[in-house]
């Protein structure tokens, strides 16, 4: 039998054709895919890389929220002009806590992976409510709301409490605590921590 | 005449108006996005007004709204037409239909409130996830069922197409969705880090794979011979560029995580993947622009077929650019730059977009069983779409490939040679230009809105007798 002849037994049938459609186009995941979603060393926390705290966690996901990582990267490439630009290249085992990854896909603003401490706190406040208060040029979106916002505390140990059955290691202290470590913080102090913690671990 | 409709033609105009509506409201979100970044205080405080939340409004509205909505109305359509047989289970085709809308309505709301998965082309939070996945079977059983019943034996070309759409895009939508859900508007993936970031790109680069390639190729096996009346050019090329499409395209994800922190063999792989992939592209392009040769008359008086070749050309292109930029060095440069933006547009607006402006040309006379309201009109719109598609390429190659060397630039003395400012703020004259190209195309698109409405105005959706 030759090909012409096989595939008029796939065109003339309906559960063959679902099935080929099927199989052909898994075996790229199957071989590709599969085997890092196997792999744990991919997600194996690098050294000195902690789940975020309650306070970091809230801004990450106010981050993700305002879709930060639309403009930009969370990706510090091994190239000599990033690592010169930016700081140490990003590495898989410092984003084992991140659900979902937030390596973006475009740099509108810059690449933030190591922007912790490079600002003061006043300044990457000042800097997300207005941006053009301390750059005057930036086209980057004010955030003033994130200053007028409190942070939910009950909703961020709801979050603690999920990402444990997910294999963060929070503590029932930690997440007993986020509640007075939160009390009287605004959203936008939550995304400053949040800024301020991401930096290269040594 | 019959008394009842063979053919339940009726869902297919109603998901043709809900497209136009989507491609009307997804662009013009655009349009105010790239204003935004021209004019970055027009969002006026308001949440909703952000870029990033209506940046998010802008793809999805634009890929799973108008894109969708026209794949669903042209597959309902064609697939009645090469099985001879109506429908099946025609309800369930008005639920999906109805439901689709209704969902990506709420869904659009949801994002400008600012729910977000966080994952690009999957930021619906997971209500939403689950009643896309739902409503995606019952379009299987819908279009599948009808296959089922045919009363041509051999299932055509164009179908092989829209069951990948069907298939791929189900398989691709469940897996990366899957998450522990926190609230209503919040949830966790089931993937951490550098094993989310490969899963995801895996759905990602095939939501262009089989959504907005894929999909669009059954509407162009169906439509463009029916424009050019003439069969397929190479029925056996399209079954080679078939199956190679649809096994090789599924690999070329990681080409999107070129020198970030996954496994340099899973990257290498996405990239040689990827360069394969543009054999089976231009097969198909070769296939469709040799079955309009011969009836290239017809372009002078059928403006719907000139937007399907140039639709064609595009396509070409889009597929040629697209291996290059996965070579590694080359992505040295396109990464994270507007050139990436450029790449995605000269494919939606130049491939999808086109293709299905030229298909609703040639759809709608022949659904309300008139002509075309404005031929003129098309003509015009014809020229405002390709100005707007290649104004805004041309922006986004000005400014990708400046950002991309001038990042990378360093002197002799291993300093950097431009600070990050300076270099965003060079950026100024090819956003503007980019929101010039927008509104260019934006407005080609309102005219044709008002063209078709006119057209269909007034009029019932025809009666078809058996064939």
């Amino acid at each position: 039998m030759n090909a012409v002849e096989l595939h008029r037994k796939l065109e003339n049938n309906a559960g063959l054709l679902i099935f080929g459609i099927l199989f052909v186009s898994a075996i790229g995941g199957l071989v590709q895919v599969l085997p890092s979603v196997f792999q744990d060393a991919l997600v194996a926390p690098s050294e000195n890389v902690e789940p975020y705290s309650a306070l970091q966690l809230a801004g990450r996901d106010i981050y993700i929220r305002e879709s930060c990582g639309n403009c930009h990267s969370q990706q510090v490439r091994p190239l000599l002009a990033e690592v010169q630009r930016y700081g140490p290249y990003s590495r898989a085992g410092e984003s084992a806590y991140d659900r979902p990854f937030l390596w973006g896909s475009k740099r509108t603003g810059p690449d933030l992976h190591r922007v912790g401490g490079k600002f003061s706190d006043a300044w990457q406040r000042l800097h997300l409510i207005d941006p053009r208060t301390v750059v005057p040029d930036s086209i980057m979106p004010g955030y003033p709301w994130l200053a007028e916002t409190p942070v939910d505390a009950p909703d961020v140990q709801r979050k603690m409490r999920v990402l444990r059955r997910l294999g963060h290691p929070y503590t029932d202290e930690q997440i007993a605590a986020a509640a007075a470590t939160l009390a009287e913080q605004m959203e936008v102090d939550a995304v400053v921590a949040y800024l301020q913690a991401l930096r290269a671990k040594p | 005449m019959a008394a009842a409709s063979y053919y339940e033609d009726g869902i297919a105009r109603f998901l043709t108006a809900c497209a136009i509506v989507w491609a009307l409201l997804g662009m013009a979100a655009g349009v105010y996005i790239a204003a935004e970044l021209v004019w970055p205080t027009i969002d006026f405080g308001q949440p909703a007004l952000s870029y990033g939340r209506l940046r998010n409004l802008h793809t999805n509205g634009v890929i799973f709204g108008f894109g969708v909505s026209a794949l669903m109305g042209t597959a309902f359509y064609s697939v009645q037409r090469t099985c001879h047989v109506p429908l099946f289970a025609p309800k369930l085709a008005w639920f999906c239909a109805v439901g689709w809308q209704i969902g990506m309505l709420a869904g659009g709301i949801s994002l400008l409130a600012g729910w977000n998965a966080g994952k690009e082309y999957a930021e619906l939070e997971w209500p939403f996830d689950i009643a896309i996945a739902l409503l995606w079977v019952c379009f299987g059983v819908v279009f599948f069922g009808t296959i089922a019943k045919r009363r041509i034996r051999p299932i055509y070309v164009s179908n092989w197409f829209y069951g990948g759409l069907i298939i791929v895009i189900a398989m691709l939508h469940i897996v990366n969705s899957l998450a522990l859900p926190v609230t209503l508007s919040k949830s966790y993936s089931l993937f951490a880090g550098a094993q989310d970031a490969i899963v995801q790109w895996w759905y990602g680069h095939n939501a262009v794979g089989f959504l907005l390639t894929g999909g669009f190729l059954g509407m162009l096996y169906y439509f463009l011979p029916k424009h050019a009346d003439r069969p397929i050019w190479s029925y056996r090329l399209s079954i080679v560029a078939f199956w190679a499409f649809t096994y090789s395209y599924i690999w070329a994800g990681p080409h999107h995580l070129h020198y970030n922190a996954i496994p340099e063999w899973v990257q290498s792989l996405g990239m040689v993947m990827s360069l394969v992939l543009l054999a089976p592209s231009w097969a198909t392009m070769i296939n469709g622009v040799m079955t309009v040769a011969g009836a290239w008359e017809k372009l002078k008086t059928d403006p719907a077929l000139k937007f399907i070749v140039l639709a064609l050309a595009f396509y070409g292109l889009a597929t040629f650019e697209g291996p290059m930029m996965s070579i590694r060095s080359v992505n040295v440069v396109s990464h994270f730059t507007d050139w990436t933006v450029g790449h995605v547009h000269s494919g939606a607006l130049g491939w999808n977009a086109l293709i299905t402006f030229g298909t609703f040309y040639f759809l709608v006379p022949r659904l309300v069983g008139g002509s075309l309201h404005s031929v003129r009109l098309a003509n015009v719109h014809f020229w405002l779409a390709l100005a707007g598609t290649m104004l805004y390429v041309l922006a986004m190659w000005g400014a990708g490939v400046s950002q991309g060397l001038l990042w990378l630039a360093m002197d002799d003395l291993g300093e950097l040679s431009f600070s990050f400012r300076d270099i965003m703020a060079s950026m100024a004259p090819y956003y503007a230009l980019r929101l010039v190209a927008g509104v260019v195309f934006l407005s080609g698109a309102v005219l044709m809105a008002w063209n078709l409405y006119l057209t269909a105005k007034g009029r019932p959706t025809v009666k078809v007798s058996p064939p």
